[in-house]
């Protein structure tokens, strides 16, 4: 290697060097060498050799609140396709307030995963704030199934038993809606399932916090508040997304 | 182009009087300000941020851009390059070396997606980049008009932020703000999409002050609580290591880091685009780490108990396999972007800040106080081993290579010679394949901003469009750019500039007659079967380099080395040094793709 700023073209290498200090790569083989004890999970994860480090995929709810413009899905969506996240259903619509949207992201990942997915959401400039919801959070599906008319009555007390409702009925064929948490939707849809169902639509899920919880922290000091009141006009000191932290209880979205 | 793309032209008797941008300054204008359109906003834009060069290819939709510029005196310069990779490449680089958004435009459809490869390219290494793209106008959109692609659905994906300014009134803020955003934070780069009709609409709205975007928060100072934890870990360790990553040159970190390795007295090793942070001359640093990085760098890695690794992102041409990758350390991450914290390596602490900052946290928690309670010790005493160990790692793997006199002439002793041939502070260019690895194990960098490469994408052709970008930026320094002989294949039209412009750029093609790099895979891993890697005939680039305008040189031989490069260091305008090399040599050391760190290989024999 050179040696200082001010080496100058006199001190090059010359060849007389050359044979004397280039032998080619020298060192022990890689099996001389001592190697380090510990160990890492493919997720990067040290390894406590007493207990072993393992992340199981959990289903779990997160929700963003994104800026209500032309793009913000589309952004979400490659963000999520191209990350290879496990996405279960993602549904988004717009809230009170003019400006905002939001999205409900049903995931399936493991824990570093589900919190891969909430930075990078946050990374995106359109969005706004994004949180984990609890296990407690309201969630709920909707499905519209046409089945056969063949039993009315049949049909009938199906739909009552999944507190549905009739949406459409004609000689040939009964439509019918229901909505519960995505599993409820399933064991709806597979009882309807002994009518033949001709054609069936869902929703992805759409979730909020329980109770007076805000179900992303960015509402709580500006969105919905706000937009029950007469201002809409920012705050640039509350208009900073918050890290989001993890439930106290993950979720499994039952 | 179809006549319906064309804009209706300007009213007769409205031109514009472009040059006296009212907007821009606090003074209230005495008569109305005349009329601009919104491409003369994009450039008042540019010219109130303190853009001073824009690099670029002419075309159809981003016409009204070019006139503003050129009716703007007060604004930027451009330089027409051959292709727009080459723009953006070169806006890459000028970012890279002077630390503010470098700026490329090009036209809409063919001018936009030549531009991606640069823009991906930036991404990838977080550098700020602002791409103004032309775009048919807005009526036409969607209908598959002549020359539109849907520029802001394609780079989506590869852009910290994209916008698409319709409206003529929007356009100055929409530039300002994306400049700011380009380089605030973990830089990136960030595009505008300028459909024809709104950058020839007049408008009074010019730029704004260069604003964030609402929603764009920049972490400043990493939280108190974690960084008392993790100097206490830091202090704790018996092996520590700091790894310094290209966040710090972005952050401007360097003298903080150096004051950090110094006084806490531990060893350092870089990653690739961190090469220059810590000088490599500097006792405790073991250069960079890698698939190709020293011995020394790569056995800390693996064996120190605490990583304090900052503004890295833990790429696995670092890591190798995760599963090794320092798999006793506590992780120290500090990163100015939280969502690479334990993206690919788990951190035991996260600190989340600017990089100077961090280290400057980091530096006072652990002055004040370690965490038993003890006055001053720094763990100088406690560390003696392990500093003792990496130094005997540095004697036991030195970057030596065989170099027979009589053989063809080895690559590494051309990239010394040219070190030792030029001031300390030169710039070095590089393109992807061995003469990249090459060039950044046997120069001796010491000062950030000194090694302008393609690591996260790997981009062949990226060493001259960037040497070009960065003469541009440091017109004092020596620009030095090492290419491949298939690298440099892919841009060298961009001669054409270097030569217009009697930019004093000196490239010199370690020439194996072959993309090396392929054929070292092949040879490791395909049984020697060299498919489609070797040249059956490459180009004669001195006479290219003539042909082009530039000066050319050949080398074959040993002894001509010096006094060629001296001629083409001396030659003021661009040179090009066709170095004929050993076509049988391989980079080594080298790691496995997804390899444990400290098995690297020294030859092939040992992959
Ligand atoms: C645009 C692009 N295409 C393909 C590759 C894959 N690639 C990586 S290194 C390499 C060989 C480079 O050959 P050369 O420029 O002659 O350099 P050498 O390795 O011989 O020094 C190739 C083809 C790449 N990195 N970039």
């Amino acid at each position: 290697m050179s040696d200082d700023a001010d080496a100058g073209w006199d001190d090059r290498p010359t060849q007389a060097d050359r044979g004397a200090q280039r032998e080619g790569l020298a060192g022990p083989e890689p099996t001389d060498r001592p190697r380090p004890s510990g160990r890492r999970s493919k997720q990067g994860v040290r390894i406590d050799p007493e207990a072993e480090a393992s992340h199981p995929a959990r289903r779990t709810t997160i929700s963003a609140l994104v800026k209500h413009e032309p793009g913000v899905l589309a952004e979400v969506a490659g963000l999520v396709s191209r990350r290879q996240f496990d996405i279960d259903s993602l549904t988004v619509g717009p809230t009170t307030n003019p400006e905002t949207a939001r999205m409900t992201l049903t995931i399936e990942e493991p824990e570093p995963g589900v919190r891969q997915v909430e930075k990078q959401l946050e990374k995106l400039v359109p969005v706004i704030s994004v949180r984990e919801l609890g296990r407690d959070a309201v969630r709920r599906e909707l499905a519209v199934l046409k089945v056969h008319d063949d039993r009315p009555a049949a049909v009938e007390s199906v739909v009552e038993m999944f507190d549905g409702e009739v949406l459409d009925a004609q000689p040939g064929t009964v439509t019918v809606e229901v909505t519960g948490s995505s599993s409820e939707v399933d064991r709806a849809v597979e009882a309807f399932q002994r009518f033949g169902v001709r054609e069936l639509t869902r929703t992805g899920t759409g979730a909020l916090a329980r109770g007076t919880e805000w179900t992303t922290d960015a509402e709580a000091d500006r969105y919905e508040r706000q937009a029950s009141s007469t201002t809409g006009t920012t705050n640039s000191a509350t208009d900073r997304r918050t890290t989001t932290t993890a439930p106290e209880t993950p979720t499994d979205d039952d | 182009m179809s006549e319906r793309a064309h804009p209706a032209p300007p009213e007769e008797g409205t031109e514009p009087e472009r040059h006296d941008r009212t907007e821009l300054s606090d003074e209230q204008p005495t008569e109305p300000a005349p009329p601009a359109t919104g491409a003369d906003a994009a450039i008042a834009a540019l010219t109130a941020a303190g853009v001073e060069h824009v690099f670029g290819v002419q075309g159809g939709a981003i016409m009204p851009v070019y006139d503003a510029l050129a009716e703007a005196d007060d604004g930027p310069t451009h330089l027409t390059m051959a292709h727009e990779q080459a723009a953006a490449h070169a806006a890459d680089a000028y970012g890279q070396v002077t630390g503010e958004p470098g700026v490329c435009m090009a036209t809409s459809g063919p001018g936009a997606t030549n531009l991606i490869t640069g823009i991906a390219d930036a991404d990838m290494d977080s550098d700020p980049v602002v791409a103004l793209t032309g775009q048919v106008p807005t009526e036409f959109l969607g209908n598959d008009a002549f020359q539109e692609t849907d520029t802001v659905g394609v780079t989506r994906p590869i852009t910290k932020e994209n916008y698409f300014a319709g409206d003529a009134d929007r356009i100055g803020a929409t530039v300002s703000e994306a400049v700011e955003l380009a380089g605030a934070g973990r830089p990136g780069p960030t595009l505008v999409d300028l459909p024809k009709d709104a950058s020839t609409t007049e408008t009074a709205a010019g730029p704004e002050p260069g604003r964030l975007p609402t929603y764009y928060d920049v972490p400043d100072r990493a939280d108190e609580s974690a960084i008392e934890a993790a100097a206490a870990a830091f202090e704790a360790a018996e092996r520590p290591l700091v790894l310094a990553g290209g966040g710090v040159v972005k952050a401007e970190a360097s003298e903080e880091l150096r004051a950090f390795v110094n006084e806490a007295d531990v060893p350092v090793v870089t990653t690739m685009p961190g090469i220059g942070t810590v000088p490599e001359d500097d006792e405790r640093c073991l250069s960079w780490a890698g698939m190709h990085g020293t011995g020394a760098a790569n056995m800390a890695v693996s064996h120190t108990d605490c990583l304090f690794a900052v503004g890295t992102r833990f790429d696995d041409r670092l890591t190798g396999g995760v599963e090794t990758f320092a798999p006793d350390a506590t992780v120290i991450h500090a990163d100015i972007d939280a969502a690479e914290i334990s993206k690919n390596v788990e951190a035991d602490h996260a600190l989340v800040g600017d990089a100077a900052a961090v280290i400057e946290q980091m530096h006072d928690a652990m002055a004040t106080g370690s965490s038993d309670g003890s006055e001053t010790d720094t763990g100088s005493d406690r560390h003696a081993a392990w500093r003792e160990q990496c130094r005997e790692w540095q004697d036991d793997y030195p970057m030596t290579y065989a170099a027979p006199e009589d053989e063809p002439l080895k690559p590494q002793f051309v990239v010394e010679a040219a070190d030792a041939a030029t001031p300390d502070d030169a710039v070095v260019t590089a393109g992807v394949g061995q003469h990249q690895m090459w060039a950044a194990q046997y120069w001796t960098f010491r000062h950030p901003r000194s090694w302008v490469a393609s690591h996260g994408l790997g981009t062949m052709g990226y060493g001259l469009p960037a040497a070009i970008g960065a003469k541009l930026a440091a017109p004092d320094r020596e620009v030095v750019c090492f290419e491949g002989d298939g690298s440099f294949l892919m841009t060298l039209q961009e001669l054409s500039v270097a030569a217009r412009e009697n930019l004093d750029v000196t490239v010199i093609v370690l020439n194996n007659e072959a993309i090396g790099m392929v054929r070292q895979w092949q040879d490791a891993f395909f049984e020697g079967r060299h498919t489609a890697s070797e040249y059956g005939w490459v180009p004669e680039f001195a006479a290219i380099a003539e042909a082009f305008g530039a000066k050319g040189f050949t080398l074959e031989t040993y002894d001509e080395v010096a006094d060629t490069l001296e001629a083409a260091f001396a030659h003021d305008g661009p040179s090009v040094v066709d170095a004929r090399i050993d076509p049988r040599e391989n980079v080594y050391p080298m790691v496995e793709s997804g390899g444990d760190n400290s098995g690297f290989a020294l030859a092939e024999d040992q992959l």
